[in-house]
């Protein structure tokens, strides 16, 4: 059964390297609502940045394609942030996650899956070739004390 | 992404200023190698006080900083690394290939 969010935001955009910095803080302006603290905003931005830039540069190689990303807040505080393409897809998901693997250039570092696992609670990745892929990741986010 | 190189007391130091992501990276690490390509220093200094926001770029232009070191007979390290990207740099394990400096406070 699939349980409904208490809020989402949804947006596209074409991969263009300029969007990163768009992508992460949107979903950041979005999860302050969950009142989280400055590390937990950190650490959101940065595992958005990593999946955004995979979309960038690893989907569409030669072309500029479509981009979504999706935020929702469920039950418990839970953020769960989607980035989806319709690219070319990862042929060997778990060889993708390890550290250090990368097909990218010498401005990449091959370390983007293991951040988005250290800094999230949960990460989904699911891709077919030629079709695309989407990265599902979840963070709790405490509640605090004097929270109202 | 705003890269300053300053020379002092044998230590060549570049500041960089701003978001360091995918987006601004490859122009970074251009700066970078261009800068010490003609100063040829032994000792690098990579000061992030101004770095806003960090992800794993930043990671890839630290250890090509230190392989450029290496390559001219020197060495690199990190300083004044915000609370942001330090994590980072601690998911990555980075300071087995470049150091970072707690005490560098200041100018």
């Amino acid at each position: 059964m699939k349980v409904k969010p208490n809020n989402y935001i949804a947006m596209e955009f074409l991969s263009r390297s300029v969007n990163e910095g768009f992508a992460r803080t949107a979903v950041a302006a979005f999860a302050a609502q969950l009142d989280p603290t400055l590390e937990e905003i950190g650490d959101i931005k940065t595992a958005v940045s990593e999946a955004v830039t995979n979309a960038i540069v690893h989907a569409y190689p030669d072309e500029l394609g479509k981009i979504s990303v999706r935020a929702a807040v469920f039950e418990g505080n839970v953020l769960e942030i989607t980035v989806r393409d319709w690219g070319c897809g990862i042929a060997d998901v778990e060889k993708a996650r390890q550290p250090l693997y990368t097909t990218g250039g010498e401005e990449r570092s091959g370390m983007g899956f293991t951040i988005m696992e250290s800094f999230m609670d949960a990460l989904i990745v699911r891709s077919k070739p030629q079709k695309g892929t989407v990265v599902t990741m979840k963070r709790k986010i405490a509640i605090r004390s004097g929270r109202r | 992404m705003e890269v300053i190189s300053t020379n002092k007391e044998r230590i060549y130091t570049l500041q960089f200023r701003g978001e360091l992501d995918h987006h601004n990276a490859k122009e970074a690490i251009r700066q970078m190698e261009l800068k010490l390509g003609a100063a040829l220093p032994k000792q690098l200094l990579l000061d992030f006080a101004g770095v806003t926001f960090m992800d794993s770029s930043g990671i890839a232009l630290a250890v090509r900083a230190q392989r450029q070191m290496t390559a001219l007979g020197g060495n690199a390290a990190l300083c004044n690394v915000p609370p942001q990207a330090r994590k980072v740099f601690d998911a990555a394990g980075i300071t087995r290939m470049v150091p970072i400096l707690e005490e560098e406070k200041g100018k």
